[in-house]
């Protein structure tokens, strides 16, 4: 029983690491998604066109890859004391922020062209037809996509163990070959578990909330 | 004065010619309707007119005061007044649809009080109410108050339609344009947005109308014009149009509308 409770204590404090990954991925990420998706839908080629080869190479390659080269890179080049997790901070938020790039660019693209027309002949900015006409009809698109987001997310954080960050997976880890079990790394699975649960209520009753209005 | 006058107005996509030097002018108070096939150019003038489009040649203006020449150059915040003077009501509505029937008309208006209140917050709620006080009135003009807190999806075609009348009405435009408003309905609705085309007729409200429905444009306009192929082929009272075409064309045309 000790044991379960001790077990339990580890887990917990490296699943707050995970939640912090989880939180201040988000965090930056969604603004910078959007920003991104702007670049890639920029008129000018010199904008678009490297926006849109980051953004293949970030989705074209391992998150892993780039968790290495975040966390190790700088000290291969010989810039001593870069902290790892503000590493995988960075590795995530960069990540994550050019997957939803792709999600905000199809939303706003997908918003019919009269909706800016009708923003415009009543003498809206382009500022104000896009924060007050535009982008709570593609928060309401994007709910579902996004929501497949943010539960990768929050399994993609283990990755982060790969960097030496202490989330969850590295303390079960530990815990594993410290004491010889194996069950403390099949428990932090109940971690995830729980936590992609509440996720997906709260994504149900956002979709719900959102419903109160087709088209 | 003439409220509204178009010198040569051009207007080509890629290599097509779609307006090929239109000259219009217009009164105040009048009622003018804008008829011809498919393809003739109609709608391609109530964009330019609108700004949705830039004309590639001529200019308009407003009570004599110079809305567009082809080759200036303004800026966003002078393009936005210009625009002002216009109000359009789609034939596809383009409401907005997270917003009930309501904040649909107070949106705009209340973004444009801005200004007036942003030194004096208190202001704020007084403007907010009067703006509220004369979208309530709107929406009763067009016969849609008990459908202040509905949202587009709950409504109507024409009840939609008739919403997006009362959405460029609260701006106080100089000018009202219709582009062929009743097109996406279904014919036993057309009549009651042709009622409150007709009542605004009847107000003295300036409007500019580009329909399909000819026994309307008679019954409603000041003046018809016909297009055709990008150019005024006929120009003048619903009689003289309607009844006595002297363009060959203009006969073809309503010949072929009332074999229909």
């Amino acid at each position: 029983m000790s044991m379960l409770i001790t077990v339990t204590k580890n887990l917990l404090e490296g699943f707050s690491t995970t939640f912090e990954i989880f939180g201040l991925t988000l965090l930056m990420a969604l603004p910078l998604g959007l920003i991104i998706s702007f670049g890639s839908m920029s008129r000018f080629k010199v904008i678009r066109w490297p926006i849109r080869t980051i953004i293949w190479i970030i989705r074209g390659t391992p998150l892993m890859l780039q968790l290495i080269i975040f966390g190790f890179g700088p000290g291969f080049i010989g810039i001593k004391g870069v902290n790892t997790f503000v590493a995988a901070i960075v590795a995530f938020v960069i990540n994550y922020a050019c997957y939803f790039s792709e999600i905000f660019r199809g939303g706003i693209e997908s918003i019919p062209k009269g909706q800016y027309e009708a923003g415009q002949v009543l003498g809206l900015t382009k500022t104000q037809t896009f924060f007050k006409v535009v982008l709570m009809q593609v928060v309401k698109r994007i709910v579902p996509p996004m929501s497949n987001e943010f539960l990768t997310l929050v399994k993609d954080t283990s990755l982060a163990n790969t960097i030496m960050v202490y989330e969850i997976i590295w303390n079960a880890k530990r815990l594993a070959n410290a004491s010889g079990i194996l069950w403390p790394l099949f428990y932090s699975g109940v971690f995830y578990l729980a936590f992609c649960g509440i996720l997906t209520l709260i994504f149900g009753y956002v979709e719900k909330k959102l419903n109160y209005y087709r088209g | 004065m003439s409220i509204l006058e178009l010198k040569n107005i051009h207007k080509s996509f890629g290599k097509t010619k779609v307006l090929k030097g239109i000259d219009l002018t217009l009164e105040k108070g009048q009622v003018l309707s804008i008829i011809g096939s498919s393809g003739s150019g109609k709608t391609t003038l109530l964009r330019c007119i609108n700004l949705l489009e830039i004309a590639d040649e001529g200019e308009f203006l407003v009570n004599g005061e110079v809305i567009f020449r082809a080759g200036e150059k303004i800026s966003a915040k002078e393009m936005q007044q210009k625009q002002l003077h216009f109000g359009l009501v789609f034939q596809d509505f383009n409401l907005f649809p997270q917003y009930t029937v309501l904040d649909n008309v107070m949106l705009a208006p209340k973004l444009h009080a801005k200004e007036e209140y942003k030194k004096d917050r208190k202001k704020r709620k007084e403007i907010f109410d009067k703006i509220r006080e004369e979208a309530i009135e709107i929406l009763d003009r067009v016969g849609l108050k008990d459908k202040i807190d509905s949202y587009p999806c709950e409504l109507s075609g024409g009840q939609k339609q008739r919403v997006s009348i009362a959405r460029a009405l609260a701006l106080k435009p100089s000018i009202l344009f219709f582009d062929e408003p009743t097109s996406a309905l279904d014919p036993e609705l057309t009549g009651e947005i042709l009622k409150v085309i007709r009542k605004l007729a009847s107000e003295k409200t300036t409007m500019v109308i580009v329909t399909h429905e000819i026994d309307f444009a008679e019954a409603v306009s000041d003046k018809i014009i016909f297009m055709d192929d990008g150019l005024i082929e006929e120009e003048g009272t619903p009689e003289e149009v309607l009844k006595s075409p002297k363009s060959e064309r203009t006969r073809a045309f309503l010949t072929k509308l009332s074999d229909q």
